[in-house]
């Protein structure tokens, strides 16, 4: 049993005036080891609820989550985390926000030493170990937050909206890292993202959700991510199939909003 | 009058060396740096820069509105002060069979606050004699007298006549001039005049001037300060009582911390904590230290105890906020970062929500210790053994302006040094503030 599974996964928040709200509804996803899925919705479809159950930070109210056949049941270092932003810690340095993981795990700088300098090689901040992280930019912490995820060797590797706060220059290259990251490691991640080209191009699987209830609407195999590693993003972009799958994804999107815009109106 | 001469002056100060100082010293009013190509700086909060020679003049305006007030020594522009010397003035007597006779009355001003000078020996100044006068001859005598400053003085100048003005002498003139019962006649010296039953009254012209008991000179305030490090007051010298109220303000914010922000921290993780805390936080929140006075009087004296318990508590609430404000002040994805990295509860308390909330902490901090200092002098203002609060208060009841002036310098000096160490503090401990 390797790989995630996600089986049967629903999820229900109650409101305070009685009513409830169906987040997600029968989600059964298989996750092969070392697949790079990206998730792609609108808004409300569920995707971080969906993120944040498999990283154990929420639990489901039916189904379950088993990662190489241990059910999920709180967050673990198994599950690594990258978020869009604010979620390194100012009061360290680069390099020390980099070992937390290492430190959790009692071990001693000296042990963590050698792999923590790799990793900050590999995201090309060697230079920046002694710096304040918040004295970097926001494209340098997103690679901070990179390694510090790796520095724990994580089997899957959640990441919610990871370059989502980036500008578009400094996105594409964080692209080409995240894939580097993906072929160099091998593994398992799972990117949330709201930009319709990034899951193109991340995305070896791309799973369209639809809101309402939160569910999963269409996946593809996509050939980009592959040919992604090494290259230049912008040559993979003009892939005829690129822009036609990009077109229907748009116009799948673009109906999901106009449907939920039609219900609002309905209702009121 | 004198208050809103005051005013005006202060007022034309603030202006009038604007002018002046802008066409004269162009260059200290040009903006500097990235500024100086702003050209919308007006609503532009960045762009004001504290003018540091409008700071200089300010802070030499009030010290020289100080030294116009007061009977200084200090050789700057004065007001017109009050009148000092010998004076003299005549009365004429009416007695019942219609003869006159003429008197004259001599007045020596003496300054009001004669007493708490000291010549070169350390011996303090005396009330001066009355002028010497032959007493002449008639149906009035000359009058001799004295009178202070500010002073007013009724003159019954029937003491040494022949006739007793219960016998029916008037004083019908004063300086020549025919004046009735409640007149006043202005001379350059002050006002003479006669009450509503005929006596005959001076007033020594005051000016513009306050008094020794209003407002002391600056230098009357210095000479204070430095005698009370020698001498010291009510027992102790100025720097023992101001550290005294220091070392209560410092032990009860101490102690309102070590216990204060455990509490808010627990408050911010667990809902038992927050339950149990809640009402008596919310409750005790807004019950001002000062209300708390009588009570730790009455439970623990006037002594230590008391006033480090009511700082403790005057400390407590505010370090239970800030703290718990800091827990809550800390991103959940941080706390969610920190656990998918296998942090555990202590690990997450120790080095994720702790560093997340000092910036709150200090924020805290800084409030406690303002309300301690504040709390403290008010605490020894309603009773203490000692402390600057108490030196204030024991002074009050002498009328010894000078030593409340030197108090409330020094209580503004330290509140002044706390807070810039606190600010030191945090940008030490916690570099990243303002910076996220």
């Amino acid at each position: 049993m390797s790989g995630l599974l996600i089986n049967d996964i629903s999820m229900r928040f109650d409101l305070p005036n009685g009513g409830h709200v169906q987040a997600l509804k029968n989600v059964s996803l298989d996750i092969k080891s070392g697949e790079l899925m990206s998730v792609l919705g609108p808004s409300g479809c569920g995707k971080t609820t969906l993120l944040n159950i498999v990283a154990g930070f929420l639990a489901p109210t039916e189904g379950e989550i088993t990662l190489n056949g241990d059910r999920v049941v709180g967050p673990s270092p198994e599950r690594g985390m990258v978020f869009q932003q604010g979620a390194l810690f100012e009061w360290m340095s680069v390099r020390d926000n980099v070992s937390f993981g290492p430190d959790m795990k009692g071990m001693s700088r000296k042990e963590s030493a050698a792999n923590v300098d790799h990793l900050l090689e590999v995201v090309g901040l060697q230079d920046f170990k002694e710096k304040a992280v918040y004295e970097l930019s926001g494209g340098m912490q997103q690679r901070v937050a990179l390694a510090r995820c790796l520095a724990n060797e994580p089997d899957v590797i959640l990441m919610d909206e990871p370059l989502g706060a980036l500008d578009a220059l400094t996105r594409e290259k964080m692209q080409s890292l995240v894939l580097d990251l993906w072929k160099e490691t091998g593994k398992t991640i799972i990117l949330i993202t709201h930009s319709v080209e990034e899951a193109l191009l991340l995305g070896e699987r791309l799973l369209v959700m639809a809101p309402r209830p939160g569910r999963v609407h269409k996946e593809y195999r996509l050939p980009f991510a592959d040919l992604g590693v090494g290259n230049d993003l912008r040559e993979v972009k003009k892939h005829p199939e690129y822009n036609s799958t990009r077109e229907e994804i748009l116009e799948m999107i673009w109906n999901m909003e106009e449907e939920i815009m039609g219900r609002a109106e309905e209702n009121a | 009058m004198s208050g809103f001469m005051i005013l005006v002056l202060y007022l034309v100060a603030f202006f009038g060396s604007y002018l002046i100082a802008s066409n004269l010293l162009r260059g200290l009013f040009e903006s500097k740096g990235f500024n100086k190509l702003k050209t919308v700086t007006f609503g532009d909060e960045s762009a004001v820069v504290a003018n540091r020679l409008a700071s200089v003049i300010s802070v030499v305006t009030v010290f020289w509105l100080w030294v116009a007030f007061t009977n200084s020594t200090i050789p700057l522009p004065k007001m017109p002060g009050p009148y000092q010397g010998d004076v003299e003035f005549t009365y004429t007597l009416t007695l019942p069979d219609g003869t006159t006779d003429d008197a004259t009355v001599a007045v020596r001003v003496y300054r009001e606050d004669i007493q708490q000078t000291r010549d070169a020996d350390g011996n303090p100044g005396r009330i001066p004699e009355a002028p010497e006068i032959d007493e002449g001859d008639g149906a009035a005598l000359n009058d001799s007298l004295t009178v202070a400053r500010y002073g007013f003085k009724v003159i019954n100048v029937w003491q040494n006549d022949a006739v007793a003005k219960r016998d029916g002498s008037v004083v019908t003139h004063l300086n020549g001039r025919p004046v009735e019962p409640g007149d006043k006649i202005t001379i350059p010296e002050g006002e003479i005049g006669l009450t509503d039953k005929g006596t005959p009254t001076f007033e020594p012209k005051t000016g513009f001037r306050m008094a020794r008991l209003y407002l002391p000179a600056p230098e009357v305030v210095l000479e204070r300060f430095f005698r009370l490090n020698e001498e010291g007051y009510q027992n102790f010298t100025l720097w023992e009582h101001t550290w005294i109220s220091l070392q209560r303000v410092l032990l009860g914010f101490f102690f309102g911390a070590l216990l204060g922000i455990p509490i808010g921290y627990a408050m911010g993780l667990t809902n038992w904590s927050r339950g149990w805390f809640d009402p008596i936080v919310e409750f005790m929140r807004p019950v001002p230290p000062l209300a708390l006075i009588p009570l730790m009087i009455i439970w623990f004296g006037i002594g230590e105890l008391s006033k480090v318990i009511l700082l403790f508590l005057a400390a407590l609430w505010i370090m239970i906020i800030a703290a718990r404000a800091g827990v809550s002040g800390v991103a959940i994805t941080k706390v969610h970062a920190a656990y998918s990295l296998g942090a555990s509860k202590m690990q997450i308390l120790w080095k994720v929500i702790i560093p997340n909330s000092l910036p709150e902490i200090f924020t805290g901090a800084r409030v406690a210790m303002g309300v301690c200092w504040g709390t403290v002098v008010a605490a020894e203002l309603v009773a203490a053994e000692r402390g600057i609060g108490m030196m204030i208060m024991v002074a009050s009841k002498f009328q010894l302006t000078d030593i409340i002036i030197v108090g409330i310098i020094v209580i503004g000096i330290i509140g002044f040094l706390i807070d810039m160490g606190i600010r030191r503090l945090e940008g030490w401990l916690v570099p990243w503030k303002g910076k996220v």
